[in-house]
């Protein structure tokens, strides 16, 4: 555990209408880790990683970012404390080209590094310089992802969040996500907090991992520690791994 | 193919007869209450009813004519024609240049000008009846040499056609003066010049500011449905409120257009945040409910607080606009403009000012929507409409984004509302029903919403259309003398919504133009970077 918590959550509860979906959860994420959550459907996982940044709130606890406590602050706020999300389903605009979507990302800044980003953003995924006037929609499902990952870098954040970004996608196109997303932590020392169901990927990029289950994070401990444990090859790992 | 061989194969027109004689019985099902029945009020105020089966006959042979022709004909023409020009998407151009030929473009300029030359005489010797045919014809041959010349320069003209549009819109009036200068010289008329600008009232004011007043309309709402997605169907409240503030403001303290226009602006775009405040969490359906209801709150507020708005009787002796003090419209008027300029007395002048006016405030409307598609705020609007969720997490401030397309469509929707109160010199709760709103969206969906040209040729074609229907005189000799034709421009108009929507499900002009480019990406972000958004 290196360095202090980015980001620190504790005692999170948050509900949909009168049903849990999380009961009291604490992770924490220290600078310049990446940090995997894994667990099995509806688990919890994406209402934590939407909970962070205040849609839907949590009913109790504490979200701490950097310092600053954000569990009752506007989404568009807390984005502006550098958090960026890769949320679930991508979430690209489908009607704007490639450029437009990655403008969209560097709104915080007016466009200010935006030529440097870019550039950044292209080296890290030349397929998306390739598709630059391409309308978001008529991209490939690793493109959208690709350009989802590469709008948050835009925003220049301390702390990204990225929703299964393996979803749905080639085990070599899964690859090259989590190479870029091994590079981004090590040359730039960005912080991840990832959320997975392809637990074996997950682990093995992760320096840490939570195990959640029906709402409760039920384990923790680094990578290579989760991957040993039988109890999570059996659950997560074995049959499950394709 | 090889499932087919065993049905006997059959001929276009046989499949065509038998589609004529079903569209035949189901025109007779659908009409039979609605044209062959008629009630009515006799003298001694009696419920009666009056069979009109000659108007119903007419109708369903109409019918069962076109959908044979169409059968018969149109539908293997169309399959040879698939393959559709797609550089410029105008007919393919085997059919172009079968359709447009050189003999047939001299012969339909000759006939026009020979109907345009001795029209009237031609009127006078076979009668209104046949007249109106005369006048048809002409209008055909002037629509067909203008069509040719369309497809002639149909490269040039789809290269530049923003900035032709706007140079025929600016020479439209004077074009229309000269013609019809040309047309009472040869109808051997006294007086050229006031027949001439007195015979443009129609043109100008009946057809370009009418026109131009629902694109300046639909403009602004496409800045709300287009841009923001935010699906508004009480938009005419906008129009409503800014006529009603240079109305009230113009009669009452005698101030000028030039202050009231840009003042209804800005209480238009207060409304427009008053409207926007509650409908914050609101999208869609749900959205397009609320919005519906709130037009109807100004409408009835504006009927029943008679002490401030008169109420249904409205507001007449609205001022008219002067040219910035220069000159007036007003016949009392010391500096009245014709006496400025020592030219003969007409209303035509007021109506080709106000055609300018509009003109103006339309392409300002545009030239504002295009710049602020390329700034933050105008990106954050689209961009809302893709992915409300994605927005937020972008840092997106969505409340304000949305307060700001609803106050900027209100605000170009006062502008329109305070012309159209100086237009008409009168307003009233009527002018602002929901019927109004429901054509400026339709005009802004048929147009591909996010697209200004495609929104402006829907409302040519919208607003034009109808107008064009009062033209249509001829139709009486096929329906009878009691038909009038304006009464069906609702059935025009949902004809071609649903032509429209069936050819184009996303309107004329269905492609969204992207803001940004990489070969002139320095000179874009750089304009960027001056805007401030939150």
């Amino acid at each position: 555990m290196a360095g202090k918590a980015l980001l620190d959550i504790k005692g999170v509860e948050t509900y949909y209408g009168n049903i849990r979906a999380l009961n009291g959860v604490d992770v924490s994420v220290d600078e310049g880790e990446i940090v995997a959550l894994i667990g099995a459907n509806g688990a919890g996982k994406s209402t934590l990683m939407m909970t962070i940044f205040g849609t839907p709130r949590a009913r109790s606890g504490s979200i701490v970012f950097n310092g600053t406590d954000i569990t009752q602050m506007p989404t568009h706020e807390i984005a502006r404390l550098r958090i960026a999300q890769s949320p679930e389903g991508r979430r690209i605009f489908p009607r704007m080209t490639v450029m437009e979507n990655l403008q969209m990302g560097a709104s915080l800044d007016n466009l200010k590094y935006y030529d440097e980003d870019v550039e950044k953003v292209f080296h890290l995924f030349p397929r998306l310089k390739e598709r630059i006037g391409q309308r978001g929609g008529t991209l490939s499902g690793g493109e959208q992802q690709m350009l989802s990952i590469g709008r948050a870098l835009m925003a220049r954040p301390k702390l990204l969040l990225l929703d299964e970004p393996s979803l749905g996608l080639a085990p070599l196109i899964v690859k090259q996500i989590f190479d870029a997303i091994r590079e981004l932590n090590r040359t730039q020392g960005l912080t991840v907090f990832l959320v997975e169901q392809n637990a074996f990927g997950a682990l093995k990029l992760a320096t840490r991992g939570y195990v959640m289950v029906n709402g409760n994070v039920t384990m923790s401990g680094s990578g290579a520690e989760l991957l040993a444990n039988p109890e999570i090859r059996a659950a997560y790992l074995e049959g499950g791994r394709h | 193919m090889s499932l087919q061989t065993s049905t006997q194969p059959t001929s276009p027109v046989q499949q065509a007869l038998r589609e004529a004689l079903i569209a035949g019985v189901v025109s007779f099902g659908l009409f039979f209450f609605f044209i062959g029945l008629k009630t009515d009020q006799n003298i001694r105020n009696e419920l009666v009813l009056v069979t009109r089966w000659g108007l119903l006959t007419t109708v369903v042979v109409l019918t069962m004519i076109v959908r044979f022709l169409y059968v018969a004909y149109a539908v293997p023409f169309l399959a040879r024609q698939k393959i559709a020009d797609a550089v410029t998407g105008l007919l393919p151009d085997s059919t172009g240049t079968k359709f447009f030929r050189v003999p047939f473009f001299i012969g339909s300029l000759a006939l026009a000008a020979v109907l345009i030359v001795f029209g009237s005489a031609i009127v006078a010797w076979t009668g209104p009846n046949i007249g109106a045919y005369v006048t048809l014809i002409r209008a055909f041959a002037i629509i067909y040499a203008v069509a040719a010349v369309m497809f002639y320069g149909r490269a040039f003209i789809g290269r530049n056609f923003a900035s032709i549009g706007i140079v025929s819109l600016i020479l439209y009036p004077i074009l229309v003066v000269v013609i019809l200068a040309l047309l009472a010289w040869s109808n051997g008329s006294a007086n050229i010049t006031s027949a001439a600008f007195q015979g443009s009232l129609k043109w100008v004011d009946n057809f370009g500011i009418q026109i131009l007043i629902y694109v300046m309309l639909a403009w602004g709402l496409n800045i709300v449905v287009g841009l923001a997605g935010l699906l508004d169907l009480g938009y005419v409240a906008f129009y409503a409120v800014g006529a009603y503030s240079y109305a009230l403001l113009g009669t009452h303290f005698g101030l000028s257009f030039w202050i009231l226009l840009p003042m209804a602006g800005i209480l238009a775009a207060f409304w427009g945040v008053m409207l926007g405040f509650p409908v914050l969490r609101l999208r869609g359906d749900y959205l397009a409910i609320v919005t519906l209801a709130f037009g109807e709150i100004i409408r009835l507020v504006l009927i029943n607080w008679r002490e401030v708005t008169n109420g249904s009787a409205g507001i007449s002796g609205v001022p008219k606009v002067s040219f910035f003090g220069w000159f007036t419209f007003n016949v009392s008027d010391p500096n009245y403009i014709s006496k400025v300029f020592d030219i003969p007395q007409s209303g035509a002048y007021y109506k080709i000012f106000l055609y300018y006016l509009i003109l103006a405030l339309a392409l300002l409307t545009a030239f504002v929507t295009i710049r602020l598609r390329r700034m933050p705020v105008g990106r954050a609007w689209e961009a809302l409409r893709e992915d409300e969720i994605a927005c937020r997490s972008l840092g997106i401030n969505t409340t304000s984004t949305k307060l700001t397309a609803f106050a900027i469509g209100a605000m170009f929707g006062g502008f329109a509302g305070s012309f159209f109160a100086a237009r008409q010199g009168f307003v009233s709760p009527e002018s602002f029903v929901f019927l109004e709103s429901a054509i400026i969206l339709a005009i802004v969906v048929l147009g591909g919403m996010g697209s200004l040209v495609g929104i402006a040729i829907a409302a040519l074609v919208m607003v034009g259309g109808t107008e064009a229907l009062r033209e249509m005189e001829f139709l009486k000799s096929f329906f009878g003398q009691d038909f009038t034709p304006e009464l069906y421009r609702m059935l025009l108009f949902g004809m071609a919504m649903v032509v429209v929507m069936l050819w184009k499900p996303r309107g004329f002009a269905s492609s969204r133009e992207p803001t940004a480019f990489l070969r002139e990406r320095k000179a874009v972000s750089g304009s960027f970077t001056k805007e401030g958004h939150g």
